[in-house]
């Protein structure tokens, strides 16, 4: 069964990728969408056999590389883990793929379209069932080719391919740490296997080796050089800059691959290596702040960003923010369980926006939109269940998940834990601010499609509608068809009931026959004294998420001049979020343009110091000496007897002694 | 099968083919056919291979030469794959010359078929002085395929390939001889056992590293490799880097390592600093390449990096991992230069800002050419990643500043592939002279199509590879092992 749900996709990419162009965009369309489709059935079918308590298991499907004392096999390992990743996976993605066929209908290249998708979800799938270090990796840089691929989908926009250049190579910097931790992690345990590799950790805690040429602890530098890459995938503070680039993809792809599922990866695999961080609390500590600063940083940038899309894409950085600190605190099971909800409601409002895009003729500025709410009545409602989860309103997905998130945050009585609480609080506050913003601006107030582009393009091609002159400039937007409505539908069940039917599994009683192995804190469980968190604390976040509905209703819809008066007064603090903090400025800076400088530095080396000490200079050396040694050729007799002369003797006073000597002998 | 002299029979029949068209002409038909039954014949090789043996397989030797050498042939796993490599990629080097080919298209065969004889005789050469002349001798026939077919500047370009190799391979000779006068024999197998003294090793190593680091080429002896690549014709380009360039890694192996384990010990540091220096510095200029050939060429020079540094970590893995670099080099690289060959033949321009948006037109092309790429950029699940991953794991070993580095260049190879691709295929369609651009002929399809495959072979099943390394490997590792200072 495992084996279908994971080739099934692969199988379907290929003859719609290969031969799609012969069999038709119907085919294609429906040959990826079935298959993604049966493997999702399958999925749920795997999640509630670990519900009910099914063994964890390995299917081996053949040897990959084997070289001296390395070994490893092409395996797909099936515990609950990944059970709650092949339901998160192959539910979002066979959604999105129904989504598609309504989203991408008039695009010319449909079949490639759908044929990434299922590659996607394919190297997904291998990331998310691999059994050892170097299967991930497959899957992790799979993903990342299929992020690559889509994000530069209309590859005759410029800015796509720049972000999708952009997204690989700032992967590839985290795939870098990555590499150098299962480097490591051979050099000290002779394997890759997470089997050997987890229950050998604990005998290295405390051990040290040398890493280039400082002495350090084994388990720390590992650790670290692994979050390093699931600080790319997942776009944590300071390797976070491909991510809002990435919403130059086709709405979907944002739904599925940058917001439920690949960006989640890096959350996965420190959540499967759980063994290995447990045994370096130093690293843990790291990846605590990492993620806080990083649910903070997002939502302040969310406030002030006008694109629909970017809006979400740093809503779901500063969500993944709070998976990191969860794991950070050790609330493994906390993080999976945000994981798991995100992916519905993120994904809901991803195609939500995608549908309001749809409706608005691809305008994504939200300063154009406006009082849509009764034009497209469906979207509105999921959306604003989406919205009502994310911003956590008991009882809906969002409130278990991060609740039990910064509770656990708070209960871990550490200072990297207050830190967290802290900031995920204030997060938190924002989050509600920047979501209610977003629907406010989307579907209230007036409508103010007058002075939108893509509209006047829309109205114009119309010839019709030039008499309105009410900021609707005549236009109508139509609710999307079904076959994109429907997945909306779906998704907000998921938004609206995820959280109440599965908290007890993930982060409650039921938690420890549940997950069983597959995520176990070997220490102490901080999900344990969640329930002793004092009331005040506990009930603080859900304050800020009140003020923060109230901040964005004052703003939006009771007084509108307050955003300008607001932007006016803290113009530093508005530019300085809105340029995103200046993140891409300063590595363009620092990296980009020195590599370019050096590149051109080394190449004029090439041809002015190599060449020209090399193969040229010794050209022309004998050049040279040619011309000199000419001078010498001067014709006369005298001149040549006499240098023989010279040769002749300096010979024999050399020759003479060493003759001697043979005679000698 | 060991009875039937098979190597000899590789190495002749393309100089039998070559016969052929100086007396009957019909080059194109007698060149592809004469390849083509040595890659049957290397497939043959391959299958009745042994692969639990490090002993020497299919030996000849016949003392043709007198008491002086004797031609004496023989592989082990590693010569098997690079002959096999060779002999697969000459087919397709002679479909890539099939119409771009215009003056003198039998001599050009002929360069191409002695060429192939030639490498054949590098890699199965079991007698040091046979190597030596089959190690030089196939410069000639590059030399003239960059000297004669190559592009404007192709003077200029064959001159510097010659003299850089040649200057080279004259200290390697004069180390050779001293080490016949010393040992009293030529034979490599005999050699392998002989222990020269440390400080003698030291200075025979040094000559050897001087042909062997021109070849690979390493940094700073690689500018040869820019200009050869670019003045050669698309297959002359094919041969130099999946050939030619493995060469230089095949001497490692040969001499430098299990002859010289001492030296190789101590002067490690030289391989891996400029190795090292090379993986950052040819990345970072092929960054601002604006010719799509120059910019291949200085990717080479730092994927042969990563193999310098794997020959020298002395371990299983690194080395293994070198020799599947030095293959996976070969074919995505050549693909590569076939990549710009099928443009170049219908713009005969090379620079990359002549281009832009060929997806519109060249759908399959695009294809081709991605899959080249991600295997350029060592994607996992294709060739390019697993020489790369044994390299740096086994280099992790070595020393983890080694890794971290060569590392790094994994970051930059990624930039500047991707870059490359998006300048050339990607974006609208503007410009006039690509509105009427045709996507790949079959014949081109027909050439990429096994190469395609060989790329996904290596990278889901790579054990087909490493098998026949494994033995060989292990022996080597032991030999570097006895004398040197671990």
């Amino acid at each position: 069964m495992i084996q279908t749900i994971v080739f099934l996709p692969l199988l379907a990419a290929i003859i719609a990728g290969l031969f799609g162009r012969a069999l038709g965009v119907r085919f294609s369309q429906l040959i990826t969408t079935g298959a993604v489709g049966i493997a999702a059935l399958l999925s749920w079918i795997i999640f509630t056999q670990f519900l009910s308590g099914t063994t964890p298991y390995t299917v081996t499907i053949s040897n990959w590389i084997t070289s001296g004392s390395l070994s490893l096999n092409w395996a797909l390992k099936v515990d609950t883990l990944t059970a709650v990743m092949l339901v998160v996976v192959n539910s979002v993605s066979s959604l999105v793929h129904l989504y598609s066929i309504g989203y991408m209908s008039e695009d010319p290249h449909q079949q490639r379209f759908f044929s990434y998708l299922s590659l996607f979800t394919f190297a997904m799938l291998m990331l998310v069932t691999a059994d050892n270090l170097v299967q991930m990796f497959f899957g992790w840089e799979g993903v990342g080719l299929a992020s690559y691929l889509l994000i530069g989908f209309w590859y005759y926009k410029p800015s796509a391919n720049a972000a999708a250049l952009k997204a690989f190579v700032v992967n590839r910097v985290g795939d870098f740490g990555y590499s150098l931790g299962i480097f490591a992690i051979f050099l000290v345990f002779g394997s890759v296997q997470f089997s050997v590799i987890f229950a050998n950790a604990p005998h290295m805690a405390g051990k040290s080796f040398e890493f280039l040429g400082l002495h350090v602890d084994i388990m720390t530098a590992i650790c670290l050089l692994l979050f390093v890459g699931a600080m790319g995938k997942s776009a944590q503070l300071g390797l976070h800059t491909w991510l809002p680039d990435a919403m130059e993809g086709p709405t979907p792809v944002s739904a599925l691959i940058h917001a439920a599922t690949m960006v989640t990866a890096g959350v996965f695999m420190l959540a499967r290596c759980s063994p290995l961080f447990e045994q370096a609390p130093a690293a843990l500590d790291v990846v605590c702040v990492v993620g806080a600063l990083t649910a903070f940083f997002a939502a302040t940038v969310g406030t002030s960003q006008t694109d629909i899309k970017r809006v979400i894409a740093y809503s779901t950085c500063s969500q993944l923010g709070y998976m990191f600190f969860a794991l950070g605190v050790g609330a493994y099971g906390a993080a999976i369980f945000h994981l798991f909800t995100h992916a519905f409601f993120k994904a809901l409002l991803f195609l939500g926006a995608g549908s309001v895009i749809h409706a608005m003729h691809h305008e994504q500025d939200m300063r154009h939109y406006g009082a849509l709410r009764k034009s497209i009545p469906i979207t509105f409602i999921t959306m604003l269940i989406g919205t009502i989860a994310i911003t956590g309103v008991p009882p809906f997905a969002g409130f278990y998940s991060k609740d039990t998130i910064l509770e656990a945050a708070f209960m871990a009585h550490s200072q990297v834990g207050y830190f967290a609480y802290g900031l995920g609080a204030i997060a938190a506050t924002l989050t509600s601010f920047y979501s209610w913003r977003l629907m406010f601006l989307t579907f209230f107030g007036e409508a103010r499609w007058a002075t939108s582009k893509h509209i006047q393009h829309a109205v114009h091609d119309d010839h019709h509608g030039h008499d309105a002159h009410d900021g609707t400039a005549g236009y109508h937007p139509h609710e999307s068809p079904w076959v994109m409505l429907i997945p909306l539908i779906l998704l907000a069940i998921g938004a609206a009931a995820a959280g109440f039917v599965f908290h007890t599994h993930f982060v409650g009683e039921a938690r420890a026959e549940f997950w069983r192995a597959a995520i176990h804190p070997t220490k102490h469980d901080v999900l344990n004294d969640i329930e002793g968190i004092p009331l005040f604390w506990k009930w603080l976040p859900t304050a800020g998420m009140v003020f923060g509905l109230l901040m964005a209703l004052n703003s939006y819809i009771w007084n509108r001049a307050v955003p300008k008066q607001f932007t006016d007064t803290f113009s530093m603090m508005y530019k300085f979020f809105l340029n995103k903090w200046y993140f891409d400025e300063l590595y363009s800076v620092l990296f980009i343009k020195p590599a370019l400088w050096l590149g051109r530095l080394f190449w004029s080396a090439d041809k002015n110091i190599i060449d020209g000490v090399g193969p040229d200079g010794v050209a022309a050396l004998v050049q040279l000496t040619a011309k000199r040694s000419k001078l010498i050729q001067t014709g006369y007799v005298y001149h040549y007897a006499f240098a023989t002369l010279i040769g002749v003797i300096a010979l024999l006073s050399w020759a003479w002694p060493h003759a001697g000597k043979a005679i000698g002998n | 099968m060991y009875s039937f002299p098979i190597l000899t029979t590789m190495i002749l029949v393309p100089l039998a083919a070559s016969l052929l068209i100086l007396l009957f002409g019909n080059a194109r038909m007698t060149a592809l056919a004469g390849t083509l039954t040595n890659f049957v014949l290397a497939v043959i090789l391959w299958m009745n291979f042994d692969n639990n043996t490090a002993a020497f397989q299919f030996t000849e030797n016949l003392s043709i030469f007198g008491t002086a050498f004797s031609y004496h042939l023989g592989i082990d796993g590693i010569a098997m794959l690079l002959i096999v490599l060779s002999a697969f990629l000459m087919p397709l080097c002679i479909l890539a010359s099939w119409e771009s080919i215009e003056k003198r298209l039998n001599e050009y065969m002929i360069a191409f078929l002695v060429m192939e004889a030639l490498m054949i005789g590098v890699f199965s050469s079991l007698d040091i002085i046979l190597f030596y002349v089959f190690f030089e001798a196939g410069l000639i026939p590059m030399y003239l395929i960059i000297g004669v077919w190559g592009g404007a500047r192709r003077i200029y370009a064959s001159f510097k390939f010659f003299l850089y190799t040649l200057l080279g391979s004259v200290l390697m000779l004069l180390a050779m001889l001293y080490m016949i006068s010393k040992s009293g024999t030529t034979s490599i197998p005999e050699l392998m056992e002989y222990k020269f003294a440390a400080h003698t090793q030291m200075w025979l190593w040094l000559a050897f590293f001087a042909s062997f680091a021109v070849k690979m080429p390493m940094w700073p002896v690689h500018t040869w490799l820019p200009d050869a690549h670019v003045e050669a014709p698309t297959a002359g380009s094919v041969v130099l880097a999946g050939v030619l360039l493995k060469m230089g890694g095949y001497g490692f192996l040969r001499f430098s390592l299990p002859m010289f384990p001492q030296a190789s010990h101590d002067l490690v540091w030289i391989i891996f600093g400029l190795s090292m220096v090379a993986v950052i510095y040819t990345s970072l200029v092929a960054l601002v390449q604006q010719d799509m050939k120059k910019l291949i060429a200085y990717s080479s020079v730092a994927h042969m990096a990563f193999v310098t540094i794997g020959l020298f970590t002395f371990n299983q893995q690194g080395i293994q991992g070198s020799i599947l670099q030095m293959l996976s080099h070969g074919i995505v690289s050549g693909a590569l230069f076939l990549c710009v060959g099928v443009v170049y033949d219908r713009m005969h321009t090379r620079e990359i800002a002549a281009y832009g948006g060929l997806v519109n037109r060249m759908p399959a092309y695009a294809l081709v050419f991605m899959i080249f790429t991600m295997a350029s950029v060592g994607l996992p699940g294709t060739s390019g990643f697993v020489g790369e991953f044994l390299v740096l794991l086994g280099a992790y070993h070595a020393s983890t500043w080694v890794s971290f580095v060569a590392a790094i260049g994994v970051i930059l190879g990624a930039a500047y592939m991707l870059w490359l691709y998006w300048r050339v295929i990607f974006g609208a369609l503007t410009k006039d002279s690509l509105k009427t651009i045709t996507d790949l002929s079959l014949r081109e399809k027909v050439i990429f199509a096994p190469l395609i495959a060989v790329v996904f072979w290596m990278g889901i099943y790579p054990a087909s590879f490493l098998k026949p390394l494994d033995k060989p490997v292990a022996k080597l590792v032991q030999q570097t092992r006895i004398g040197g200072a671990r």
